[in-house]
């Protein structure tokens, strides 16, 4: 939110036409595939691929050049990366001066992150270091995107801070071509966040603590909107620990199974006194619940819109009907405000975003019938004269800066929280394949023949030097819990590194291992790192 | 992107005048003189394959007939695009195609250019007979003499190797077009090429393994991109097995996938309430009509259980 707004400055399509893209922390090739076509393209046209991931993917197979540093610590290397750029003279002064401020105490904090030192703490040879620098200073555009090897840390939110320094070092934002992009795990991630459904915003990332936004609200609502900011998931779980928190309605989550150490979790949701779940599937956590509504699929059995990763809004459209007394979402909330006394009349997908447009200025313009002709539009759409925004922030582009300057954050390296020691040498990194999604609850059933069951995956070496064999099963700990898993030996890991997915969580319970250390900002576990130790069985 | 307007080439096209930009094709020309030829291989975002000459027409200066397809339009071009010898020369390529392959599950516009063009595949004589009654292929390259009085086919049985789509080569015209979208015009993973010389060629995985032991990722974007059905969605093909395919019957509704934040477009192709079919809008700038494994296949969490099911 260093630029007010939450969500990705580029348009998929810029990736096609610009210099050099930078995948940080993003297996695109296996997790967003057709973004990954857009890269393929630029790649054709002359595009360099550089790739940050601390595993070989497919995705760098592509690359002119791989990083493969230690999981967390991306930040010393961004820091090396910065000063480097600096140093070299290949720093924007010129957007630095215009459109930027608090750039002297960012070079302050890179100075101690040499090559060298970034090479210690990250394991990439200063050279590649120097390389990606080099690129990234240098090249005309750049497209800088990253996935959850970011944002899947206890200080994820230091981490997209210490990327977006290195687009504010270099210009490479707010033109077409230059951008930088989180790509959304999940595919109405960002329209959740565009829609409020964050504890600190309201509606077009407007503050719940801003007096006048809330104002508008109340008065379109006829109702008061509580002046403080909510919990979010992450602080949910603390406060039932505390026993504030006794309640729960869940919609279209998984969390007894989805959650860092699961476990705890599970213990904290068999302690409410009231769990209802929504969801269009009897999963793990519906089976916990004193309630269980049956949803609509959203994105075939009802009406409505999601918001892709490159904001555009586009509708969903009703193509099933749900089976049996299965209710979409909006009818299911519409009956509870009725049940509390609240009238809203029928729900009807088209007046509530309707609604929502009159209130939220970035989607001002997007009428359905608009959002229908042109194939979806990527806000801030003001009006419906507005044809959208291809890429954000060409204010800053402009001379004189319109609007406040764009800080730097500084920022420092503190690696994972779970350490490796003698006892839990190895490191777990989780993530997904092409083929499935997050606890299966979607994608469990189809007849992919690509699915593997889950496996522990580490690297030969490592295999050899334990002892264990390919297909093995072996008994993996971490310091909150421990499960069974067969061995594959995985050529694209680094000796020390292992690697699991959470897709099969009735067979292999991954998040028995996970740490559930959050970041205080955006309340995400950091479930890129946990310290293991793999034993084996008998 | 936005982009410099191209600048304009001037040509004929059966006598019209017409202009098209730069770089534009033959074919791009025809169709803007209101003369667009039939195509098979060719497929609007895809490179022209140039592989099935049904596109072919007369350019003043060139002794053969020039694929419209893959040449470029230059000013002051002559072109003929209905003429006898073009006209001709096409017949002979939807019959030859519409006597050794089994058409009937084609798209619909490919069966009106046979039509249009009057062929009679049944001037080859009647369908060779299984050589050894399993109508097997023969190994490319061991190609059997034709025996004069029944024409040489295709037939072989479908390979039904996986749970998501099913590859039937006696219905493939060899358009390369799934050998472009698995290759560099799209998904880039090089699972199929062409395999085998002339009339044995056929489109094949590496060493013409099963697809599950292939390079092949399953996105089936070659499923979207052939015309004539050789490549379908297992559900397609058991209810037409079945006789129950009905696309009367069917709607088609656009929404976006379920799973990562890309936010492709799906086309929902659904029959008595269940998805049979799964496609992308080819103009829609997210996918160009591309999907991968999850948005292609990965639908069956909505579909209505089997008895006996949880």
């Amino acid at each position: 939110m260093v630029f007010g707004l939450g969500g990705g400055t580029s348009s998929y399509e810029e990736a096609e036409d610009t210099e050099l893209i930078v995948l940080w922390g993003s297996n695109a090739r296996e997790t967003h595939p057709i973004y990954f076509h857009h890269v393929l393209a630029g790649i054709r046209n002359g595009a360099r691929l550089i790739v940050v991931d601390p595993r070989r993917t497919t995705t760098s197979e592509w690359a002119d050049l791989w990083l493969g540093l230690d999981v967390g610590s991306d930040i010393a290397l961004a820091n090396a990366v910065g000063r480097e750029i600096i140093h070299a003279g290949l720093a924007h002064r010129e957007f630095i001066e215009r459109a930027t401020e608090h750039f002297e105490a960012y070079r302050e904090s890179v100075e101690p992150y040499t090559l060298e030192r970034a090479e210690a703490i990250s394991g990439v040879p200063a050279e590649a270091i120097r390389e990606l620098a080099h690129a990234y200073g240098s090249a005309g555009t750049a497209q800088l995107c990253w996935t959850l090897g970011i944002t899947e840390h206890h200080n994820a939110t230091d981490h997209v801070l210490a990327l977006i320094n290195l687009a504010l070092l270099t210009g490479h934002v707010g033109r077409e071509g230059s951008g930088v992009n989180p790509l959304r795990g999940q595919n109405n991630v960002q329209g959740g966040g565009d829609m409020g459904a964050v504890p600190t915003r309201l509606p077009g990332f407007q503050d719940v603590e801003d007096d006048e936004a809330r104002a508008r609200f109340e008065e379109a609502w006829g109702a008061a909107v509580p002046p403080r900011d909510g919990w979010h998931l992450t602080q949910m779980f603390e406060a039932m620990e505390r026993g504030e928190l006794r309640s729960l309605y869940v919609i279209g989550e998984n969390p007894a199974q989805s959650e860092a150490d699961v476990q705890r979790a599970r213990r904290l949701l068999e302690g409410l006194d009231h769990l209802v779940v929504q969801d269009i599937v009897l999963t793990k956590t519906a089976k916990m619940a004193d309630v269980v509504l049956p949803a609509a699929a959203a994105w075939a059995e009802t009406e409505g819109t999601v918001t892709n990763s490159e904001r555009r809004v586009q509708r969903v459209r009703k193509a099933l009907d749900p089976p049996g007394e299965a209710r979409d979402d909006l009818a299911a909330v519409f009956a509870l405000a009725e049940r509390l006394g609240a009238d809203w009349g029928a729900p009807d997908a088209e007046q509530v975003w309707d609604e929502l447009r009159g209130l939220s200025p970035l989607h001002g313009g997007m009428s359905y019938a608009r959002l229908d002709e042109l194939g979806g539009i990527q806000w801030p759409c003001a009006d419906e004269q507005d044809p959208g925004s291809l890429f954000l922030h060409g204010r800053l582009w402009r001379e004189p800066l319109e609007g406040p300057r764009v800080p730097f954050h500084p920022v420092e390296h503190v690696p994972p929280v779970d350490e490796l020691t003698e006892d839990y040498p190895i490191r777990l990194t989780t993530g997904r394949r092409l083929d499935s999604y997050n606890t299966g609850v979607q994608s469990a059933d189809y007849g992919s023949p690509l699915r593997q069951p889950e496996t522990l995956d580490i690297s030969p070496e490592d295999g050899a030097r334990l002892g264990v064999a390919d297909g093995e099963r072996v008994r993996v700990c971490s310091r909150r819990g421990e499960l069974e898993a067969p061995v594959r030996y995985a050529e694209e890991l680094r000796p020390g590194l292992a690697f699991m997915t959470l897709h099969f969580p009735d067979d292999v319970d991954t998040n028995r291992l996970t740490i559930e250390a959050w970041d205080p900002k955006s309340g995400t576990s950091e479930f890129k790192a946990s310290a293991i130790r793999i034993e084996k069985i008998g | 992107m936005t982009s410099e307007p191209r600048p304009l080439v001037e040509l004929t096209v059966d006598g019209t005048p017409v202009w098209v930009p730069e770089g534009a094709s033959l074919l791009e020309a025809c169709r803007a003189a209101g003369v667009g030829p039939p195509t098979l291989c060719y497929l609007d975002g895809l490179t022209p394959a140039n592989a099935c000459r049904a596109c072919v027409v007369e350019l003043d200066g060139s002794r053969p007939l020039v694929a419209s397809c893959s040449r470029q339009a230059e000013d002051g071009m002559v072109v003929t695009a209905t003429s006898e010898r073009v006209e001709h020369s096409r017949r002979l390529v939807l019959e030859l195609l519409a006597s050794a392959v089994d058409l009937s599950t084609a798209e619909p516009q490919l069966r009106r250019w046979l039509e249009e063009y009057g062929v009679a595949p049944e001037r080859y004589g009647p369908p060779a007979p299984a050589v050894d009654g399993t109508a097997e292929r023969p190994r490319p390259g061991h190609h059997a003499q034709p025996d004069g009085e029944h024409a040489a086919t295709q037939a072989q049985p479908a390979k039904l190797d996986n749970d998501l789509y099913v590859r039937d080569f006696s219905k493939c015209i060899l358009c390369y077009r799934c050998v472009e979208a698995c290759g560099v015009d799209a998904q880039h993973t090089f699972a199929i090429a062409v395999a085998g010389r002339g009339f044995d060629a056929t489109i094949a995985t590496e060493y013409d393994a099963p697809l599950p032991d292939s390079a092949c990722v399953f996105c089936g974007n070659c499923i979207a991109v052939c015309p004539t059905g050789a490549l379908m969605f297992k559900s397609e093909h058991e209810l037409r097995a079945a006789g129950e395919w009905d696309e009367e019957r069917q709607t088609i509704t656009t929404t976006v996938c379920p799973y990562c934040g890309v936010g492709c477009n799906l086309e929902l192709h659904v029959q008595d309430n269940e998805i049979v079919k799964v496609t992308s809008p080819s103009d829609h700038s997210v996918t160009g009509g591309h999907l991968c494994i999850k948005g292609r296949f990965g639908f069956q969490h909505v579909q209505a259980l089997e008895d006996g099911e949880e």
